[in-house]
């Protein structure tokens, strides 16, 4: 089986945001940057399928050169061949036809890519890049199953959860319960070193468009103070939240 | 040119969520001097849309379509949209409807932008303010598309009651196996509880609950005030609580209009993940503890002694008010 795990380099999720050149550019002054947590669920369940039932765990990204630590970090973790797309991302649709270009023609049996990354929040990349290649997917998958060509994937709904079958290929967005958190992975030493060896392909992007703008960002208007209620006094809490918030 | 919503049904009865993006889809419609057309599947009552202001409703009958399909939806949406002349397609931020976003921007070619809070700034083009940063920021994103789809966030718009009807006209879009291929064999969905994408309240426990067997006062407050359940992330790691509770930026993200967080600290990815919501309560021993800053309304007590004695006052205030 050979697997494309697909990585966003996103702000590290205790990062506090800022905003520069007029609100209009994310402030990375300070900003510590890591593989996107829905990512590395993928990527771990990728390294299950590899040591479980044998695979090839390639991973991709769209980024200038300062994302390569972060891809570096997914082949310390076990991935075989990285591969980094020239090209700054600039929506969900130019990112996930980049992806699509990679996929086409490298006889991918499953694509996982993460159900959205934390910093802009499109969540859109792997449906539009299953879509592009007319292949099946499953979103917010938290358990895939994959046995000869087909996989059976569970996938999390509004109130509950969700059992799907596909044959492969098949592209994932994935999430929190593909793995558990414990089963995650630190690079140790031996990992690290081995990451030098491996393989990083740059390959330009292909000529493809943004189909939105980011114009401007703001952060949350600042809250005013608590409003503490006396632990002796409880019925006040539901005096405020019934006349002042009225949202009782 | 009409402005095209999809609203969400189950089991042919529409859900919370249908109601608000058919008000969303109206607004758009009177800003842009056009109407509102409205698909849905299977639905039950489609007319009763128009008091949502959707003055036509394209109900697709087909029992292949009883259940959601990403692939089979997003292909009738996009055959509805091309028959209407949509060129502003609205759907929700629902698990289904993020499932279904990406796919229909591929289809349509379409600008997508999720996470939705407000009408739009301006409509040609199309500018709309979301979320971003998990709810650490807003964006103002243009599409430059010549389709857009809006996914509008939960509880972020509200309804707008409208009293009027809507005409009704069956769809048959044309699918074949292809639209198929992904197979649902199993939905394991909790029935007669208030999930967290449709409440309008979250009441939602930490660490400081101490284990899952005092559980059952979180479970209480929560029926008291017709409320969904949530936890922090430690206590889903510890397996306290499923994951489908993980209320966080890993997590699930929460919209509702009043979040009370029960022994909960309040890092910094869990108050992202319930930023969005409008009234945030917090009870906490730790008169230090984070989300003190983040919060309208706080106790600072022992949950085990508060939160009884909250379920009493609130019970005493039902029964004022029934």
């Amino acid at each position: 089986m050979k697997i494309l795990v697909c990585i966003s380099n996103v702000p590290d999720t205790t990062s506090k945001i800022n905003f520069t050149d007029d609100d209009t550019k994310f402030d990375t002054t300070g900003v510590q940057f890591v593989i996107n947590p829905n990512d590395e669920f993928g990527l771990t369940r990728a390294m299950w399928f590899k040591e479980k039932q044998g695979a090839t765990v390639h991973v991709a990204t769209v980024g200038g050169p300062s994302v390569e630590p972060t891809i570096r970090k997914a082949l310390a973790i076990g991935a075989d061949e990285a591969i980094r797309i020239n090209a700054e991302p600039t929506d969900g649709y130019f990112v996930a036809r980049q992806l699509a270009e990679v996929v086409k023609n490298s006889g991918y049996d499953l694509i996982i890519a993460g159900r959205e990354s934390i910093d802009y929040n499109g969540g859109m990349v792997p449906g539009i890049m299953a879509s592009l290649l007319d292949m099946n997917f499953v979103n917010t998958c938290i358990g895939l199953e994959i046995v000869g060509n087909q996989a059976t994937a569970i996938r999390e709904i509004d109130g509950g959860k969700e059992t799907l079958q596909a044959s492969l290929p098949l592209v994932i967005g994935g999430q929190k319960g593909l793995v558990e958190e414990s089963d995650l992975r630190i690079p140790n030493m031996r990992g690290i070193m081995m990451a030098r060896q491996k393989k990083l392909n740059v390959v330009e992007p292909v000529d493809a468009p943004s189909l939105t703008i980011d114009k401007k960002f703001e952060k949350p208007a600042p809250k005013g103070p608590v409003k503490l209620v006396d632990p002796d006094n409880v019925g006040e809490l539901v005096t405020l939240l019934h006349n002042e918030a009225k949202v009782i | 040119m009409s402005v095209l919503v999809y609203t969400e049904s189950y089991n042919g009865k529409f859900k919370k969520n249908a109601f608000e993006v058919a008000s969303y889809a109206h607004a758009v419609a009177q800003k842009m001097g056009s109407s509102a057309t409205a698909i849905c599947f299977n639905a039950e009552d489609p007319a009763s849309l128009g008091n949502n202001g959707v003055t036509k409703v394209l109900n697709v009958e087909n029992d292949n379509l009883k259940t959601f399909n990403a692939k089979a939806y997003a292909n009738s949406i996009a055959q509805a949209a091309k028959a209407e002349g949509a060129k502003v397609i609205i759907i929700s931020s629902s698990a289904d409807s993020k499932y279904l976003g990406g796919v229909l921007a591929a289809k349509l070619n379409a600008g997508y932008v999720p996470n939705v809070v407000a009408a739009p700034e301006n409509t040609a083009p199309i500018v709309v303010k979301r979320t971003a940063f998990s709810n650490k920021g807003f964006a103002h994103t243009e599409i430059t598309a010549e389709t857009a789809i809006i996914g509008v966030s939960n509880n972020a718009f509200g309804i707008i009651e409208i009293k009027a009807s809507a005409s009704v006209e069956s769809f048959a879009p044309t699918l074949g196996d292809a639209d198929f291929s992904v197979k649902s064999i199993e939905v394991d969905k909790v029935v007669g509880k208030v999930t967290i994408a449709d409440a309008d309240i979250v009441v939602s426990g930490g660490r400081g609950l101490k284990g899952p067997e005092n559980w059952g006062m979180i479970e209480e407050l929560a029926e008291v005030l017709g409320a969904a359940t949530a936890c922090s992330k430690p206590v889903s790691d510890m397996g306290w609580r499923p994951h489908s509770e993980h209320v966080g930026q890993t997590g699930k993200p929460v919209a509702s209009n009043l979040y009370i967080a029960i022994g909960i600290s309040g890092a910094i990815q869990h108050l992202a993940g319930v930023n969005a919501s409008k009234t945030k309560v917090v009870i906490n021993n730790d008169p230090e503890a984070p989300f003190f800053k983040a919060a309208d309304y706080g106790i600072v007590g022992d949950a085990f002694e508060v939160v009884p004695k909250l379920i009493e006052k609130l019970k005493e205030f039902k029964a004022q008010n029934a």
